[in-house]
């Protein structure tokens, strides 16, 4: 059991569904219908507080973006603002601290052509280990798990002599690459056990009809695993969206850095002009918590499909 | 690294275990793959190969080779001095200090998010009017950017005006509006980075657990219930042994996640002077970043890359993430 197998079986779980040979969906269990009133006003009060717990930090954020400075620097702090500071929004963009709408597109540029780069090298990647056989397959399928096992932090200091000694050292497109590689192998095993879910017949079929391979890819195969498509390009993009460790090294400038290095030079200031960091981080983190919730179904399920039962 | 080569003769991922339909009966159309098929494979996997070595492989030889190497500030290469980086590394008068932290950071963090995601995900697989919307809200953490996660608990705590820190004067917890001064503090700090880090490893390894609680018969819950068992007794001799492999992953992957952290202890320690609430990961940052020291920082990620095999694979060896249950 490795970590990306694991990831990928935690999130393909719609690949059986789309390979058609899923197991008729089981019931659900402690369905509330003879459960006690109280036992599920207990379990209502109990989510509520997960809930709270949940919420409540992005709340603060939330309360704090709409604050003025001195409300939010105030030595006697309100829970809710008393006033709603909407202009915040508009504002924030222009701080001394960092350049942050540059930090922005530096964030979605990195974020958007590491995704496509690691898609265009993922899919056929996966398609093919999961299709054909070929000397060396199961050396490249270990490579592709070795690379799960590093995290870009602990190779930061290779990285940054690397692409210094490359010329690329502060720029988008080191990390592109940083990120697309570091992404590469959840994105080749999440697709590679879609592709292996589809039964063998079906391109076999194709091909008897007289499809070539490029037409049984993207004629046949690929509608059938889009949803893992989907969840590995999720998966990279917000792995992307978030990266830290190694933009911190890499991206000196502060205009080719993203928000989340960007963000942190506001710690420690005298007086950090904190509405402002939250308002950009509430901008920040809703693309990616939407495109996360979307996917929710895929994310339970298929973890112990092959390792427990 | 023996987890690794256990998953070789089984590249079907999630469909590993799963009956194949026509996988048994359709038997191999030609021979062993040769240099041919080799040849035609290239194209498809040569992009990915190219980024692996370029981009992962090599720049981990580039670190260990760097760590015998002496670098200047300005980034030159003097020449080589044997393991006189790693002497440097471990004569650290912190180093010992800052390792063992990095263990209890390690275990804390991993013991508490299993133990609390357990609870989670047992609330979370029961069923009751807005459950779909509390599984929606737990996943926040998971997607949202951990620097942004740690920033706002570190203004959170802040004194006079931190929103949390007003919390805990209001319920008699902290008896001055002043606060405690808790990321000002190398202890605090580290505490309140405990809690950050369990708080965002929270939703993955629900969902983890969640995943491993559909796979609990129903039938024999059911049975369980007859014969009169407790919920208690229940859930550690029926449903714990089955959350096995779920667990074993979950730990696995958060051991990893854990240890390679650098974000929230950077937000809420990152500016306290001294050494006394980092851990090897934050440490080879300030050796990069402050003290320009590439070759003392490789010798540590070194020592780093070192210590997470050795988890792993006492981890695996012990656990058997793989076993059958």
């Amino acid at each position: 059991m490795t970590v990306t197998e694991t990831r990928a079986m935690l999130a393909s779980d719609a690949g059986h569904g789309a390979s058609g040979r899923q197991t008729p969906p089981r019931k659900r269990r402690y369905t509330a219908d003879q459960v006690p009133l109280g036992n599920v006003l207990l379990r209502m009060f109990a989510g509520l507080v997960v809930l709270a717990v949940f919420v409540v930090p992005y709340l603060i954020m939330f309360f704090g973006s709409v604050k003025t400075k001195s409300q939010i620097l105030s030595v006697d702090p309100t829970y809710f603002p008393t006033e709603w500071h909407w202009e915040n929004y508009l504002d924030m963009w222009s701080t001394p601290e960092t350049p942050l709408p540059q930090n922005m597109i530096s964030t979605i540029v990195i974020s958007v052509f590491a995704t496509l780069l690691v898609l265009a090298v993922a899919l056929p990647a996966a398609y093919y280990t999961a299709r054909f056989k070929f000397p060396f397959r199961m050396v490249f399928l270990f490579l592709v798990i070795v690379t799960q096992m590093l995290q870009p932090a602990v190779l930061t200091s290779g990285l940054f002599r690397q692409f210094t000694a490359l010329g690329m050292i502060d720029t988008w497109a080191a990390m592109i690459f940083i990120n697309a590689a570091f992404n590469l192998s959840f994105a080749v095993w999440i697709m590679h056990s879609f592709f292996a879910g589809i039964p063998k017949e079906v391109d076999e079929a194709a091909q008897i009809d007289g499809a070539g391979r490029l037409t049984v890819l993207f004629k046949i195969n690929l509608p059938l695993v889009w949803p893992g498509i989907v969840t590995a390009i999720v998966f990279t993009f917000v792995a992307c969206w978030n990266e830290f460790a190694a933009s911190l090294v890499i991206l000196s400038t502060a205009g080719n850095q993203p928000m989340s290095v960007a963000l942190t030079k506001f710690v420690g200031q005298y007086s950090t002009s904190w509405q402002y960091v939250f308002g950009v981080s509430i901008v920040a983190i809703i693309p990616v918590v939407v495109l996360f919730m979307l996917i929710e179904k895929r994310l339970v399920g298929g973890l112990t499909a092959g390792s427990v039962k | 690294m023996s987890s690794t080569t256990d998953v070789s003769p089984n590249p079907t991922g999630a469909a590993a275990g799963r009956p194949r339909p026509g996988g048994a009966k359709a038997p191999a159309r030609r021979g062993k793959p040769g240099g041919r098929d080799l040849a035609a494979a290239l194209p498809w996997i040569t992009p990915a190969l190219i980024l692996i070595f370029g981009v992962v492989l090599f720049p981990a030889v580039v670190m260990f080779y760097n760590s015998t190497r002496d670098i200047s500030l300005s980034g030159l290469d003097k020449g080589s001095v044997g393991f006189d980086n790693y002497v440097e590394v471990f004569q650290f008068p912190y180093f010992w200090p800052i390792f063992f932290r990095t263990i209890v950071w390690v275990v804390v963090v991993v013991a508490f998010t299993v133990v609390i995601s357990l609870g989670l995900a047992q609330i979370l697989n029961k069923a009751f009017p807005g459950r779909q919307l509390v599984r929606l809200v737990v996943i926040i953490p998971w997607a949202a950017s951990v620097v942004m996660t740690t920033m706002v608990v570190y203004y959170g705590l802040e004194p006079y005006f931190g929103i949390i820190n007003k919390f805990l004067v209001d319920i008699g917890l902290v008896d001055t509006p002043e606060g405690y001064g808790w990321t000002k503090n190398p202890a605090t700090a580290f505490m309140w980075s405990i809690i950050v880090a369990i708080f965002v490893s929270l939703p993955f390894t629900t969902y983890t657990i969640l995943a491993g609680l559909a796979t609990v018969p129903g039938d024999t819950l059911e049975a369980a219930k007859m014969d009169g068992a407790g919920a208690a007794r229940t859930y550690f001799t029926i449903v714990l042994p089955q959350l096995r492999g779920a667990l074993s992953v979950a730990v696995l992957i958060n051991i990893i996640n854990v240890f390679n952290s650098l974000p929230i202890l950077r937000v809420m320690t990152g500016s306290i002077p001294g050494y006394d609430a980092d851990t090897i990961m934050t440490m080879i940052f300030k050796y990069i970043q402050n003290q320009h020291k590439v070759d003392v920082a490789s010798a540590l990620s070194v020592v780093a890359f070192i210590i997470v095999i050795v988890i792993v694979a006492v981890y695996v060896k012990v656990v058997k993430p793989t076993k059958e249950v």
